[in-house]
C-alpha cells in the first residue's frame, strides 16, 4: 500500500490480537532501525565475516522480554551455548537467561538474539506454543545499508547478524506459526518515492526469499470507512474547528486529506 | 461629456507647434515632401509591389522588415511617415512686410484663442435666436438630444495643438463652459457640424465577459472548460458533472502531486465556495512555473470553468471574492547598481 494508508496500524491490531490469543509475538518495529545509522559495528566472534550491532540488539531485547514474560519461563535451550571466555549457558536452561546473558554482555547481545530466534524456530516446530512473526519494513532486510566497514567499504545486509538471522525466521521452513509483514517505503534506502509494490520494494533477493506469500493491498478510506473515523474523530472532541461538525467540513476535509488516513490524522489533530 | 482630471504622458510633451517662430520653412517642408513620395516610389518598387497603390501599412511593414531593430520603445525605431506627420505644424509668421499683422485680433496676444471664443459666441446667439424664432411660431422645440455619455470634450493639448498657440487652465475651462451651455439649448442640433470639431468619441466600453454554455461528452455527462494562469504557470482545466470529488492533475492524483496542504486548500477554495464539493469531477493539465503558481493556475481555471455550471449570481460573487481575476504579480526584474529587484547592495561607509 501506499504511504500512510495504515499498513502499520493494521500490524498492531493483528500482533494485539494473537498475543490475546495467547501466541509468542517476536514483533519487529522497524528493520529499518538495524540497517540505518548505527554508531557501533563491532566483528561478530561466532562468525568472523559478520557484524555485530549491540545498540539495537539490546534494544529489542528489553523489549521483547518485557512483552513475553511468561514463555521466557516455559521455553528451555535446547543446546549448550558459550558467550565466550568464561560464560555460558548450559542445555535446558529457561530462555530468559540468554536474554539477561545478552542484556548484561552488550558485545554478545546480537548473538543471543540469533540465539533466541534459531531456539523459537526449533521449537515451535514442536507445538507447544505458536509463534508469530510479525515485522515492519522488512524490505530493509534485502536492501542495501547506509553503513560501512572501517575502511569504507560498503555493507552488505548479509553482513549484519541481526538481518541474518531474521532472513532465517522469515524463510519458509518451519511450521507452527505465522509471518506477517509489512512494506514500508517511508523508511527505505535507495528506492523511489513512488514505489509501493513488493516487487519494486523489496528487490528480486528478497521477492524469491519471501515467495509464497499473500499480498494484501492497503488502499486509502473507502467512504465507509471515513465516516466510522470521522465520527470517531468527533466524539474524541478531536475536530475543534465548528465549522467541522458540519457536513460541508465533511466534505473539506474529505476532500483535503484525499482520503489518506495519515493525512486525516494531520489535519484533525492537535 | 466626461472631463479628464488625470493627466497623461501627453502632458510633459511640449507643443512645439506653439513655440516662436518657424523653425522649418515652407519650402523646406515641400522639399521632404517630395522626397518622401520619391522614397516611396523607390521601396514599392523595392519591394516588389505597384508603386501606386502603396499605402502607409505598406511602408510601415516594409521598413519593419528591411530594418529590424530589436529596441523596447517603438517611438526608437526606423520610422518612414509622410512629413505632416513627422514635422509638427508651424505658425506661420502672422505680419507682412509693412508690419502690419494680418489677423486683427493680433495685439491681444491669443488671437486664435479670442477668436475661437468669438465664433462660438456668435454660434451660440444664432442658435438662440433660432429658438425664439421657433417659439414666436409655437412649435415643439426639443429634437433627439446627444449622447452625451458616449464623448468627451477636447483636452487641453488638443486644443493647443488645434490652435497653435499656449493656452492657460483658465482660458480652457472657460471655452467648455461655453460649449457646455451651448450644447445644453434645445436646439443646438443646428450647430451639431461645429460642436463636434470638439468633441470625441470615447472608445472604451465594457467587454461583457461572456459566459459558454456546457458542452456534453459522448458519454452524455456535462462538463467545461476553463484556462487560469499565475506567474508563469498555465493551466487547463475540465470539469465534469456526476462525479466523486476526484481530481487529477497531469494524470496523477492530487494527493500525490501536491503533497502541500496549502496546495491543495487553493484548488478547494473555488469548489467550497460554491458549495459543490463532492459533485464536480476534475481533469487538469498544468506546465510551467512552481508549485504554489500552478495551484493558483489550476484554481483560476476551475473557477472559470465552474462558471458555466452555476446561476449569474454566484459568478457575481465569484468574481467578488477574487476567484476570476488573474493575479497580475509576476517577478520583478533586478535592476543595474542593485543586487536584486529591491535590494541594494551593503553600503560601506569609506
Amino acid at each position: 500500500g501506499e504511504r500512510g494508508t495504515g499498513k502499520t496500524m493494521t500490524l498492531c491490531h493483528v500482533v494485539h490480537y494473537c498475543s490475546r490469543q495467547g501466541w509468542l509475538v517476536l514483533h519487529v518495529p522497524d528493520a529499518h532501525l538495524w540497517v540505518k545509522n548505527c554508531k557501533e559495528l563491532f566483528q561478530s566472534s561466532y562468525n568472523k565475516a559478520r557484524l555485530d550491532q549491540p545498540l539495537q540488539a539490546s534494544v529489542w531485547l528489553k523489549n521483547f522480554k518485557t512483552s513475553n514474560e511468561r514463555f521466557l519461563e516455559e521455553i528451555k535451550t535446547q543446546k549448550k551455548y558459550i558467550w565466550g571466555r568464561r560464560e555460558s549457558t548450559e542445555e535446558g536452561r529457561p530462555l530468559r537467561e540468554v536474554v539477561e546473558q545478552g542484556l548484561a554482555r552488550a558485545r554478545s547481545a546480537s548473538d543471543a538474539v540469533a540465539v533466541l530466534l534459531r531456539e523459537l524456530k526449533q521449537q515451535s516446530q514442536r507445538g507447544s506454543f505458536r509463534l508469530l512473526v510479525a515485522v515492519d519494513g522488512v524490505n530493509a532486510l534485502w536492501g542495501r545499508t547506509t553503513l560501512s566497514k572501517e575502511d569504507k567499504s560498503p555493507v552488505s545486509p548479509e553482513e549484519l547478524t541481526l538481518v541474518h538471522s531474521l532472513r532465517k525466521m522469515l524463510s519458509n521452513d518451519w511450521t507452527g506459526g505465522a509471518i506477517v509483514t509489512t512494506l514500508s517505503q517511508t523508511g527505505s534506502l535507495f528506492k523511489p518515492s513512488s514505489a509501493y509494490t513488493p516487487q519494486e520494494l523489496l528487490g528480486k533477493e528478497g521477492f524469491d526469499a519471501l515467495d509464497p506469500f499473500v499480498p494484501i493491498p492497503v488502499p486509502n478510506y473507502s467512504p465507509k470507512e471515513f465516516e466510522s473515523c470521522y465520527s470517531y474523530y468527533l466524539e474524541r472532541r478531536w475536530l475543534q474547528h465548528e465549522k467541522a461538525r458540519t457536513e460541508d467540513g465533511k466534505a473539506e476535509l474529505r476532500f483535503l486529506s484525499g482520503s489518506n488516513p495519515r493525512q486525516l490524522d494531520r489535519l484533525a489533530g492537535p | 461629456t466626461l472631463r479628464l482630471i488625470c493627466t497623461t504622458t501627453a502632458v510633459q510633451r511640449k507643443n512645439v507647434g506653439a513655440s516662436g517662430p518657424e523653425k522649418y520653412t515652407e519650402a523646406f517642408i515641400k522639399k521632404q515632401i517630395e522626397e518622401f513620395n520619391l522614397g516611396k516610389r523607390h521601396l514599392a518598387n523595392m519591394m516588389g509591389e505597384d508603386p501606386e497603390t502603396f499605402t502607409q501599412e505598406d511602408i510601415d511593414r516594409a521598413i519593419a522588415y528591411l530594418f529590424p531593430s530589436g529596441l523596447f520603445d517603438k517611438r526608437a525605431r526606423p520610422l518612414m511617415k509622410h512629413p505632416t506627420e513627422v514635422f509638427p505644424e508651424q505658425r506661420k509668421i502672422q505680419w507682412g512686410e509693412d508690419g502690419r499683422p494680418f489677423h486683427f485680433l493680433f495685439y491681444t496676444g491669443k488671437q486664435s484663442y479670442y477668436s475661437l471664443m468669438h465664433e462660438t459666441y456668435e454660434k451660440f446667439l444664432n442658435v438662440q435666436k433660432h429658438q425664439d424664432q421657433l417659439t414666436a411660431q409655437d412649435l415643439p422645440v426639443q429634437k433627439e438630444k446627444r449622447n452625451l455619455a458616449g464623448s468627451r470634450w477636447l483636452t487641453k493639448i488638443e486644443l493647443e495643438e488645434m490652435l497653435l498657440e499656449q493656452v492657460s487652465d483658465d482660458d480652457y475651462s472657460r471655452f467648455i463652459q461655453l460649449l457646455q451651455k451651448l450644447v445644453a439649448l434645445p436646439c443646438a442640433d443646428i450647430e451639431e457640424k461645429y460642436i463636434q470639431k470638439f468633441s470625441k468619441e470615447l472608445p472604451v466600453q465594457l467587454q461583457k465577459v461572456v459566459i459558454e454554455p456546457l458542452q456534453h461528452d459522448e458519454r452524455g455527462v456535462a462538463f467545461s472548460t476553463g484556462e487560469g494562469k499565475r506567474k508563469t504557470a498555465r493551466a487547463t482545466a475540465v470539469v465534469y458533472d456526476n462525479g466523486t470529488g476526484k481530481i487529477t492533475v497531469n494524470g496523477i492524483d492530487i494527493l500525490h502531486y501536491f503533497p502541500v496542504l496549502q496546495d491543495r486548500e487553493q484548488l478547494l477554495f473555488p469548489f467550497q465556495f460554491l458549495g459543490r464539493i463532492g459533485i464536480h469531477d476534475m481533469v487538469c493539465t498544468v506546465s510551467g512555473g512552481g508549485r504554489s503558481a500552478q495551484a493558483g493556475a489550476i484554481r483560476l481555471a476551475s473557477a472559470k470553468a465552474l462558471r458555466s455550471f452555476v446561476t449569474e449570481k454566484e459568478v457575481e460573487f465569484m468574481r467578488q471574492a477574487g476567484l476570476l481575476t488573474v493575479d497580475p504579480r509576476v517577478k520583478e526584474r533586478k535592476k543595474p547598481g542593485q543586487e536584486g529587484s529591491r535590494r541594494k547592495f551593503t553600503w560601506k561607509k569609506r
